[in-house]
């Protein structure tokens, strides 16, 4: 199922953060395993939802699918294309193809540059519509599409709104006309009504222009309401995805049941009776995985072949839907003794 | 009915800008009995947060100026002396930050900072303090107390540190904790932890609860009251089911209409609420509201400022002092609608 | 209260979901507004307005000069001041007002080329070094950090032993010993503005490491190297009269205003007026640029502004 049309597609990707001792020498000590072995397809036109704590790894993840950090193993597909070996051109039209949403609008853009000189900079970098007036006609089209009035073109970020800013934000992102979008927390920092505004358009425009998007998020119900299909990440590895229904109702793996249940809604009602699955203690350090299910130190299911095997993702549940855990039967690659590392408990 | 624990009346708050004099609270009143939580709901810019510090004189006296009373167990926290103020807020109030980080000082450890609170608030030993200190780590769920104490703040994870918060802001047993955005920078995972703790230590010390918040998911789980803050002001108030189930105030159905619901999956727009917040530089005449209101139709609502009132079509009989459902607004009945 | 009343942008009905801008976080400044509010600061503002009169005194220094700064007059020599010589004349009967006129020209020159060419390489390297970091960042600041060992004078001196004296080289001397100053600034600023978002969203549309460094990473990284700038003039100023005073700086009987005071120390008891006016001079000039500096560091500091317009001056 995961041939039909794939445009983005990462395989045992993997983004680890060498830790230096101080000093001089700075010999390497460890690796904090941000991104440690993700398997994912991102279907042409579709939106897929990225969800997990902080820490996970999500927004390495999506760093590392626009080779905005480098990989350090595995590989990225771009409509075909490996990305992981492009050389300084080729990265350029990848640029132009792949953009991305950020988090904080108040950070995202250069207070110093107008509204035009941000959105115009994919135009001038990949030399599109370089006739003066055809460009000012491209960002006056840019602007309107992201519902703002192209006559606030020549002001400054600081005379924006968080939303209007996002918007801003979002119009760079579109001016090279790009077929992928990365929204990494595009709405984390903005306030509720505003929010609803944002997802809004994200929708309205992915629609009218055919996007691709991966929608990342630490919010479970926003994921919900824009995705096709939602990916959970736990300690840099993708351990359930599936059609975004499947996943939200009925989820396979132990952690999504708990992401989810942690999720409060404003039912008042549904609230007080709703069973809640606390998970024992925090998310193990990056720099520490546990050996086998890196999930095994807080599920309350963890059994025997927990730690001694690495689960694979394994279809489970509803068509389409995988998921990484010994529950549904053990699968995976069994770990070397000599590799584990089991954290100290904490 | 016994006297409430926190009586708050026409609070007022007045912040010099340069842009202005900001009126970011206006005539805010309300009460918190004793083991009652009440949440402050709002978006940034609503006065939740401002309202809060005002009580405790938190706020710089250049710039601001705090009118009304806010009387913790019927002593007023505005005209006290700086002197007896410093004694309330220990023992008296505690306070948990949206940032952990920041209500912790990173170069001192854990243990340090929780005795000396403790002894800055009672005549105790060193080493009852520190005993008293691990008993609190272990009471908000901190694995290993007697070794936490000698950590340093950043040796700890962000859910541990606000646990460690908490645990600082229950040294003294306060009979009221605020809680601003306490949870907001937490996982929901850690965020359900949170929230059972804060439960629990409140049962067991009848502890009154005001708890700042944007998250209506949240105010739905802890809250006994809501109160709906816009441009300074109390929009809409009352109990947790009449507020996020039965909302009387556009305001407050535009935002649970902007909140995309993990129970149901539609796959039509959410509703928005139109434009953004006023700044409080610059509140509009009239209802605060009325520029973004979907539903205006009186004439009022351009020129005078609905006050707070009954919901008249309140579902059943309306109960003792606390239990009213009130909103501002002229427009009972497109509330309805 | 003054707060500066930012025009709101207006926002078409088509618009509306968009909404109306409101409170506006304070933003980092542009020049205007820079320029605005330091004119709100007295003592910046006053500072910089005496260093555009010695400024425009060093350009105009042969109109201004009431006589020619090197015409020797035995017969006046060393007369105090006075309505014909307002600052006397020294040893050999030259008006020291003309002296002190022509020297300003002099100091200023050095003290300006000196600074510029710290500005120019200094800051070069330290966006190096602050923005691809790595060997790059190691090899050029541990470079700085030798240069910056050597006593300060001590390395004009070898500069201006190897070089010849002359007020050319006296720039260049103590141009070399700010490099690694402004270089320090400049990598700190840069190390800053490098990890902003808005840095990593120019990159993800396709931004080349030349655009992000002269299109945002400079202007971003600017306002303490403006500051150190200004603060170095008064150093440099300094030096330049250090060095001149020890004889390897400007030479006689072109006058300098370091150089006019080692001149009139043997006449110290004697006559005051030879090293009390160049010493005024300096003192004035130093002090302009570092009130001038103080009040740029206010200025350009977004959260130092939002204080000074709170506090309602």
């Amino acid at each position: 199922m995961a041939d039909d049309d794939v445009l983005v597609s990462a395989r045992g990707l993997e983004v680890h953060f060498p830790i230096r001792s101080g000093g001089m020498l700075r010999r390497t000590t460890g690796a904090v395993r941000a991104v440690d072995g993700v398997d994912l397809d991102i279907r042409r036109g579709e939106t897929l939802g990225l969800v997990g704590e902080s820490g996970c790894g999500k927004s390495t993840l999506g760093n590392a699918l626009l080779r905005l950090v480098v990989p350090t193993g595995g590989s990225v597909t771009f409509d075909g294309t490996d990305v992981t070996g492009l050389d300084r051109r080729a990265l350029r039209a990848l640029r132009r193809r792949a953009g991305m949403v950020f988090q904080d609008p108040f950070a995202s853009l250069d207070p110093r540059r107008t509204v035009r000189q941000t959105v115009s900079e994919p135009l001038e970098v990949h030399g599109l519509r370089s006739g003066r007036r055809e460009r000012g006609e491209r960002i006056a089209e840019l602007l309107e599409l992201v519902g703002l009035d192209p006559a606030v073109a020549d002001r400054y970020p600081h005379e924006f709104s968080g939303g209007q800013r996002q918007r801003v934000g979002i119009a760079r992102a579109l001016a090279g006309e790009p077929d992928f979008l990365v929204c990494d927390e595009a709405i984390a920092s903005l306030d509720v009504s505003v929010q609803a505004q944002v997802l809004n358009l994200l929708r309205r425009l992915q629609r009218r222009l055919g996007l691709t998007l991966l929608f990342i998020s630490h919010d479970l119900s926003a994921v919900r309401h824009v995705s096709d299909r939602i990916a959970v990440m736990y300690l840099g590895r993708v351990v359930e995805v599936g059609p975004a229904a499947a996943v939200g109702a009925d989820p396979q793996m132990p952690y999504t049941q708990a992401l989810l249940s942690a999720v409060p809604v404003p039912h008042p009602s549904l609230e007080r009776t709703r069973q809640r699955i606390v998970l024992r203690g925090d998310v193990p350090s990056p720099a520490a995985v546990p050996s086998g299910c890196r999930f095994r130190t807080r599920c309350p299911y963890a059994f025997e072949p927990c730690p001694d095997v690495d689960p694979a993702l394994q279809p489970v549940g509803a068509p389409g839907q995988l998921a990484a855990c010994h529950l549904h039967g053990v699968v995976g690659r069994p770990v070397r003794r000599a590799e584990e590392a089991v954290p100290a408990a904490e | 009915m016994s006297a409430p624990l926190l009586e708050v009346e026409d609070l007022r708050v007045r912040l010099r800008t340069p842009r202005g004099t900001a009126h970011v609270v206006n005539g805010l009143g309300y009460t918190v009995g004793r083991g009652e939580t009440v949440a402050v709901v709002g978006e940034s810019g609503s006065g939740k947060s401002v309202s809060v510090l005002a009580l405790l004189g938190l706020l710089p006296a250049r710039v601001a100026t705090v009118t009304g009373a806010a009387r913790l167990d019927g002593e007023d926290l505005l005209t006290m002396s700086p002197e007896r103020l410093r004694e309330v807020r220990g023992p008296g109030v505690g306070m948990v930050f949206q940032d952990p980080m920041t209500s912790l000082n990173p170069v001192l450890t854990i243990g340090r900072q929780l005795v000396e609170g403790i002894r800055a608030h009672g005549e105790v030993s060193k080493a009852e303090a520190r005993e008293r200190a691990a008993g609190l780590l272990a009471e908000v769920g901190l694995p290993d107390p007697q070794r936490a104490l000698d950590r340093y703040p950043h040796e700890l994870s962000g859910g541990m540190r606000q646990r460690v918060v908490i645990a600082i802001a229950l040294s003294n047993n306060p009979s009221l904790l605020i809680a601003d955005e306490a949870t907001t920078a937490l996982d929901v995972t850690v965020q359900a932890q949170i929230l059972d703790l804060v439960a629990e230590l409140q049962a067991e010390h009848g502890t009154g609860v005001i708890w700042i918040t944007h998250d209506l998911g949240v105010v739905a789980g802890i809250a006994d009251r809501v109160l709906v803050m816009y441009g300074g002001r109390c929009v809409e108030d009352g109990t947790v089911d009449d507020v996020l189930e039965r909302p009387a105030h556009p305001y407050t159905r535009g935002l649970l209409g902007a909140l995309p619901d993990l129970a149901t999956s539609d796959d039509g727009d959410l509703a928005t609420v139109p434009g953004v917040p006023p700044a409080p530089t610059d509140l509009p005449p009239g209802c605060v509201f009325w520029p973004r209101c979907p539903v205006r139709s009186d004439p009022r609502c351009a020129t005078e400022q609905p006050p707070l009132a009954i919901v008249p079509t309140s579902h059943r009989d309306i109960g003792g002092g606390g239990l009213v459902h009130r909103a501002a607004t002229w427009c009972e009945e497109g509330s309805r609608g | 209260m003054t707060g500066a009343p930012l025009p709101e942008p207006a926002v078409s009905p088509t618009a509306t979901e968009a909404g109306v801008p409101s409170t506006a976080r304070t933003s980092r400044p542009r020049w205007r507004e820079t320029l605005v509010l330091l004119a709100r600061n007295p003592t910046a503002a006053v500072a910089a307005t005496v260093l555009l009169l010695i400024a425009l005194m060093a350009v105009f220094d042969e109109t201004l000069a009431p006589s020619g700064p090197n015409e020797i007059a035995v017969e006046d020599r060393l007369q105090p001041p006075s309505l014909e010589h307002p600052f006397g004349t020294d040893d050999l009967g030259r008006d020291i007002l003309s002296r002190v006129v022509l020297g300003a020209a002099v100091s200023l020159r050095v003290g300006f080329l000196a600074v510029a060419f710290a500005l120019v390489v200094g800051a070069l390297i330290g966006l190096l070094a602050g923005f691809y970091g790595c060997w790059v960042d190691d090899v050029l600041m541990r470079f700085m950090d030798i240069l910056f060992a050597f006593p300060a004078v001590l390395l004009a001196i070898a500069v201006l032993a190897v070089r010849g004296p002359g007020s050319g080289n006296t720039a260049l001397a103590i141009g070399i010993v700010y490099v690694p100053v402004f270089a320090r600034v400049t990598r700190a600023s840069v190390l800053g503005v490098r990890e902003e978002v808005y840095v990593r969203a120019s990159r993800s549309v396709g931004a080349s490491d030349w655009r992000l460094l002269t299109r945002h990473v400079l202007p971003n990284a600017a306002p303490p190297i403006i500051v150190q700038t200004s603060v170095s003039l008064a150093f440099a100023v300094l030096a330049e009269a250090a060095l001149s005073f020890l004889g390897l700086g400007t030479q006689p009987p072109n006058p300098s205003w370091g150089l006019m005071l080692a001149e009139g120390r043997g006449f110290i008891d004697l006559a005051w007026w030879l090293a009390f006016f160049p010493g005024m001079a300096i003192f004035l000039t130093v002090l302009c640029f570092n009130l001038l500096g103080d009040g740029l560091r206010d200025v350009l500091d977004p959260r130092q502004r939002t204080l000074m317009a709170g506090s309602g001056r």
